[in-house]
């Protein structure tokens, strides 16, 4: 899988992934993968790693932009991903992406740096720690008082968003990516 | 010869043991305080180190040195504590430990121990070596006391007693001190344990220690703790037994100024530990008299055998981990089965034994990473899972459920193909199960997920779909 993605970006000047888990696989493992195979596949791994860029890195260290011209008349937590917080240290990265959004209002997440429990297969391997640990995110997303929980990880926003809607909470989550591409009269439609 | 950590290979899977422990609002509730309180100080007196990194650095790489030339190490510990005055033993495993243990208390016709940092013995079960020999052990460090006396099993590797409340702890108290009359205030129950314990420093004849480092250089061995009790047990009985795991020694004196600032700190959030004691051997006429320390393999040296994971010797058993860990925080240590819990003992017990047992604590983590972020020696724990998991699938020992699902994900998700077709069949039958865009309720395992979670249904246009319209229509 890892040979046939590198051959699907081979040509591409940037690739840009909107999931920092994604990214994180790619930067932390695929050179772990590569090292047992022969000289061109480590070259081609170490020559996509400089082309890979999680979405707000992309915008903000690439292209050097903060403000994307959006609309979104919300008020907004951010959830900040394991990956994005621990693997990719993403930093403020997202925040200011947000803080420049017209009509948004970011509000203070408690406790926002805790898992939300997904974890890939862990979420059903271990069904009881993970609903415990999204009782807790969801408690404090609740208490935030947003509208919207946004991420730069979908797996997250599924897991956090899957328990939203099974307690007709009355918050949705969005992907950066959807809130920044929202303009005044046209909210992104996923 | 056995080696062996605790019950832990009769230990219920994780989550099963978690499953029950979750439900337990009381265990829940003390965990969560008790964690928030000590993670809250730590941040503070880390945040405090311009140097926090450098001495994350300096001890790894201490540790890392330590233990690629460990047979020098141990080998210069034992000469330079022989020369002190001390008797160094060696046991491959938990058996030989426990039977020098037994020999040695024996010799000195006692009935009684005082024992203090004791964790390792409940990796070799001493305690219960000792009572089939007729000797009762006495724990004297203040929680070890309480999971003693409550018949309970230690919940965390700094704070054994981190589940106990103090309401339970004056029952327990209550219950087996013979006391008429007991406050459940702090005070209340420090004198209390005060007053059973000192009566014991004075009499029992033997005591028996872990410790925290052993050094190479001097021969020395160093045990931090908070309550003075550890100081009493190695200072006032005739004769002291060190129990220490190989991976304990340091090379030399200078290398503690290190860990005694990153210990404490991650420990429990002080700068210091109140009472630091080193001791070298047998000084005459002060002190312990006779001086024996057992080196303890049980299973280390097959850990520094695996190149990926060894680096979970490093270990000081600070607990930052455990306390930094979104699944122990739910759970307590009691679901690992073991007498490490948390992360670490995710990664050490199963390690420890050969990975025949406890093969469902490399999957007790999301891999968060918030262990590798507090561990002042830089373990890279969520690695570390990562490469378990790997040696329990090819042992061929994951479910067949899971064997099953990941052939079939590898097989689908290995071409672009297979990809679009197994789409298109998952848009049909999700059918049944779509009610207002979601899915609340899937059949057999998969209602591991909607048991509490909405699953979003597939939208009709994937990612996919709408590039290539979107190509089409010349939006490129």
């Amino acid at each position: 899988m890892m040979e046939h993605f590198l051959e699907v970006f081979r040509g591409a000047e940037a690739i840009c992934i909107p999931s920092s888990s994604c990214v994180a696989m790619i930067r932390d493992h695929y050179p772990k993968m590569a090292a047992n195979g022969d000289a061109s596949l480590k070259r081609a791994v170490k020559n996509m790693l400089t082309r890979v860029y999680e979405f707000t890195e992309l915008l903000v260290d690439k292209l050097n932009v903060t403000d994307v011209g959006a609309f979104f008349p919300h008020l907004v937590a951010l959830h900040p991903s394991c990956h994005s917080l621990r693997s990719l240290n993403l930093g403020d990265r997202p925040a200011k992406l947000l803080e420049n959004v017209r009509g948004l209002t970011l509000v203070d997440l408690p406790e926002a740096q805790e898992c939300c429990g997904f974890g890939g297969t862990f979420a059903v391997k271990n069904a009881d720690v993970s609903a415990a640990m999204l009782s807790d995110k969801v408690r404090c997303v609740l208490n935030s008082g947003a509208e919207v929980c946004a991420a730069v990880d979908n797996s997250c926003l599924m897991h956090i968003g899957g328990a939203l809607s099974r307690q007709r909470a009355g918050v949705r989550v969005l992907h950066l990516a959807e809130i920044l591409a929202s303009r005044e009269g046209k909210e992104f439609a996923s | 010869m056995s080696t062996f950590v605790g019950d832990a290979a009769k230990a219920p899977k994780f989550q099963t043991a978690a499953k029950k422990l979750v439900a337990d609002t009381q265990v829940r509730h003390n965990v969560k305080r008790a964690t928030d309180l000590i993670r809250k100080k730590r941040a503070k007196v880390v945040g405090e180190m311009a140097d926090w990194e450098e001495l994350r650095e300096a001890g790894h790489h201490i540790k890392e040195h330590t233990l690629r030339h460990l047979d020098f190490y141990l080998e210069q510990f034992e000469t330079n504590c022989t020369a002190a005055g001390g008797t160094v033993h060696w046991a491959r495993d938990a058996d030989e430990a426990n039977g020098i243990i037994v020999g040695l208390v024996k010799a000195q016709q006692a009935k009684e121990v005082i024992k203090v940092k004791t964790m390792t013995s409940d990796e070799i079960k001493l305690n219960v070596a000792l009572e089939a020999a007729g000797i009762t052990p006495y724990e004297t460090d203040l929680a070890d006391l309480i999971v003693q006396l409550g018949e309970d099993k230690p919940s965390h590797i700094v704070v054994p007693a981190l589940h106990r409340n103090r309401m339970e702890i004056r029952r327990i108290f209550l219950d087996k001190m013979n006391l008429g009359e007991l406050g459940d205030q702090p005070e209340d129950l420090a004198a209390a344990a005060r007053g059973y314990l000192r009566e014991k420093f004075l009499r029992v004849p033997v005591a028996i220690s872990g410790a925290n480092f052993a050094i190479a250089e001097t021969g020395s061995v160093c045990v931090v703790e908070s309550e003075g009790n550890g100081r009493m047990c190695v200072s006032l009985p005739k004769v002291l037994i060190s129990l220490v795991g190989i991976e304990k020694v340091i090379p030399t004196f200078q290398d503690l100024e290190i860990f005694l600032q990153t210990l404490p700190r991650s420990a429990t959030g002080e700068r210091m530990n109140p009472y630091n004691s080193i001791w070298t051997g047998v000084t005459l006429e002060d002190g312990p008299q006779e001086f024996h320390v057992v080196l303890l393999d049980n299973g280390r040296t097959k850990v520094l055998a695996d190149r990926e994971a060894r680096e979970t010797l490093d270990c000081i058993r600070c607990g930052a981990c455990l306390n930094a860990c979104p699944v122990y925080r739910q759970t307590g240590g009691h679901a690992y089965g073991s007498v490490y819990g948390g992360p670490i003992g995710a990664i050490l017990t199963p390690q420890l034994q050969s990975m025949e047992h406890s093969q469902t604590l490399p999957y007790a983590s999301s891999l968060c990473g918030a262990c590798y972020e507090v561990c002042p020696v830089k373990i890279n724990i969520p690695e570390i899972l990562v490469h378990l998991r790997n040696k329990v699938v090819e042992q061929g020992d994951a479910p067949w459920e899971e064997k099953i699902a990941m052939k079939a994900a590898a097989y689908v998700l290995d071409s672009p193909e297979r990809l679009e077709r197994a789409r298109n069949l998952g848009r049909i039958a999700q059918k049944p199960f779509v009610k207002n865009g979601v899915i609340s309720h899937l059949p057999g395992g998969l209602d591991a997920w909607t048991a509490v979670r909405d699953l979003p249904a597939m939208p009709s246009e994937s990612f996919r779909e709408w590039w290539v319209k979107r190509e089409r229509e010349g939006h490129v």
